[in-house]
């Protein structure tokens, strides 16, 4: 399972990587992957849209069954990843690489883990 | 799960675990839902190579004696008079109302020895239903607990088979069996049957000697890539194929006249139990239809289906399957089921549009 040192990570398994205290972009751990199982479906907010911390924000879906995915953040989406709306597999695949949205103007967060505190939430 | 609700362990649970199954309870048993291959690739292996499942859930009810042909008959809407040795026949089992059980499988050993295999989650319903219904002279036993079952499914599955079976004890035809074949120095039933729309064959064998059967295949697998194989694809599996699922295209309220089941149910042959209330229901109000999502979206099963804006239905399974993609089964609406409609699926609110096309979604090339 690899999780990456340079970001932090939600207890529901999104990962934020901060650009500045007001910006960051968030992704799934190489870990909610694994659980998930092969992804065939992502739906994504819209830019403009507001999220807010510890609320649904998108939904994945595998072959299984549909999981929601939690923000981390609260704050305005500046950018979504379409590209993954044709390839959600990417998610499976590089997980530290397909981000899910770019938020600014971050007011508010849930607690975040570093990556030794979310390896330890992961072992348990 | 056994009366007290407790999960059960089938005879590979050990195999699953070394192999780095990850196990989910499904119908009162731990099984895995995938191995680390995952659902597509396992899939995939059936589809185009061979794939190997542990299907020791399901149960078996053997029936002997000069009357086991007529406990069947009645039982079953299906005919089994016209079922030969070695034969193995489908049907639905119903209750006076018509609507179904199960589903079941029953193989013919001789004019007075069968054995029906039964779905896992149904099977104390069911024997309870078959003792109550049963009477003359038939010595009628749950012994699913001392068979486990392989099913072994794809178009290499036969070449596989082959390189521990000689070619005369493999049955040839798709619904035939040999009871008696060793396989891996392991006894079984052998029966070219399956719930993948593959070729295949599924074996059973004594409870006790299915991990060294599942080892042999095993070992014999690996030249052919053979795929360790879990639930999760067992149902993309089916679904592409359109064989029905007990729960979510047919139970006790549902008719099989309804759910595109008719072609097992002999109505012109008197004696078997729902006959009376399929006949005099006429019609059937509902149908099972195959659904293709147009719009983006999944259906999973029990969505609520809409033509217009009026609730025709229900989804039944649904999925984006590996083969054939973002596809369901319904309930619909007996006068919704003309291929080519565009129906909508509500999907967690919103309404996405789905076309109604042929089943089976997949048929294998001949």
């Amino acid at each position: 399972m690899e999780i990456k040192t340079d970001r932090l990570y939600s207890e529901s398994h999104e990962w934020v990587l901060f650009e500045n205290d007001t910006t960051a972009t968030v992704g799934l751990s190489d870990f909610a992957q694994s659980e998930l199982g092969d992804l065939v479906f992502v739906n994504l907010p819209q830019v403009g849209d507001t999220v807010t911390a510890g609320e649904t924000f998108a939904d994945v879906e595998s072959v299984k069954a549909v999981s929601d995915v939690y923000s981390p953040v609260t704050g305005k989406v500046v950018a979504v990843n379409a590209t993954l709306l044709d390839a959600p597999q990417t998610i499976n695949e590089e997980p530290y690489e397909a981000w899910l949205v770019k938020v600014e103007g971050i007011t508010g967060k849930v607690a975040l883990m570093d990556a030794d505190a979310y390896r330890a939430l992961t072992e348990k | 799960m056994n009366e007290t609700g407790e999960p059960l362990k089938t005879p590979l649970y050990e195999r699953h675990v070394a192999h780095g199954g990850r196990i989910v309870p499904f119908a009162g048993y731990l099984l895995p839902v995938q191995y680390e291959a995952g659902v597509i690739r396992e899939h995939n292996a059936v589809r185009e190579n061979v794939g190997l499942f542990d299907v020791s859930h399901m149960g078996e009810v053997s029936f002997e004696g000069p009357d086991a042909l007529t406990a069947l008959q009645r039982l079953l809407c299906n005919d089994l008079a016209s079922l030969a040795d070695g034969r193995v026949r489908y049907s639905p089992m119903l209750n006076a109302q018509g609507g179904v059980i199960d589903d079941v499988l029953v193989y013919r050993f001789s004019p007075d020895k069968y054995l029906m295999v039964v779905n896992a989650a149904n099977r104390y319903k069911d024997v309870k239903h078959i003792l109550a219904e049963s009477a003359g002279d038939v010595r009628i036993a749950d012994v699913s607990d001392s068979y486990g079952q392989l099913a072994l499914q794809g178009p290499r599955a036969e070449a596989l088979l082959s390189t521990l079976v000689p070619a005369e004890r493999l049955p040839g035809r798709y619904y035939s069996f040999l009871p008696d074949v060793e396989v891996g120095g392991v006894r079984c039933l052998l029966s070219r049957t399956g719930y993948t729309g593959e070729d295949g064959f599924e074996l059973y064998a004594p409870a006790g000697q299915t991990p060294q059967l599942f080892d042999a295949l095993l070992a014999a697998g690996e030249p052919f890539g053979l795929q360790l194989c879990g639930l999760g694809c067992r149902d993309t599996l089916r679904l592409e194929a359109a064989m029905p699922l007990y729960s979510h295209e047919m139970d006790d309220g549902v008719t099989p006249l309804e759910t595109a089941l008719g072609r097992y149910v002999k109505l012109d042959r008197p004696g078997f139990i729902g006959r009376e209330a399929l006949l005099s229901a006429g019609a059937p109000k509902r149908a099972r239809v195959g659904l293709r999502m147009k719009g983006r979206g999944i259906a999973r099963a029990h969505y609520p289906v809409y033509a217009g804006e009026t609730l025709v239905g229900h989804t039944t399974s649904g999925t984006h399957c590996p083969t054939v993609g973002p596809v369901a089964m319904a309930l619909v609406e007996a006068a919704h089921q003309t291929v080519g409609e565009t129906l909508a699926v509500e999907i967690r609110g919103a309404r996405v549009e789905a076309e109604i096309v042929p089943l089976p979604f997949y048929t294998r090339r001949a």
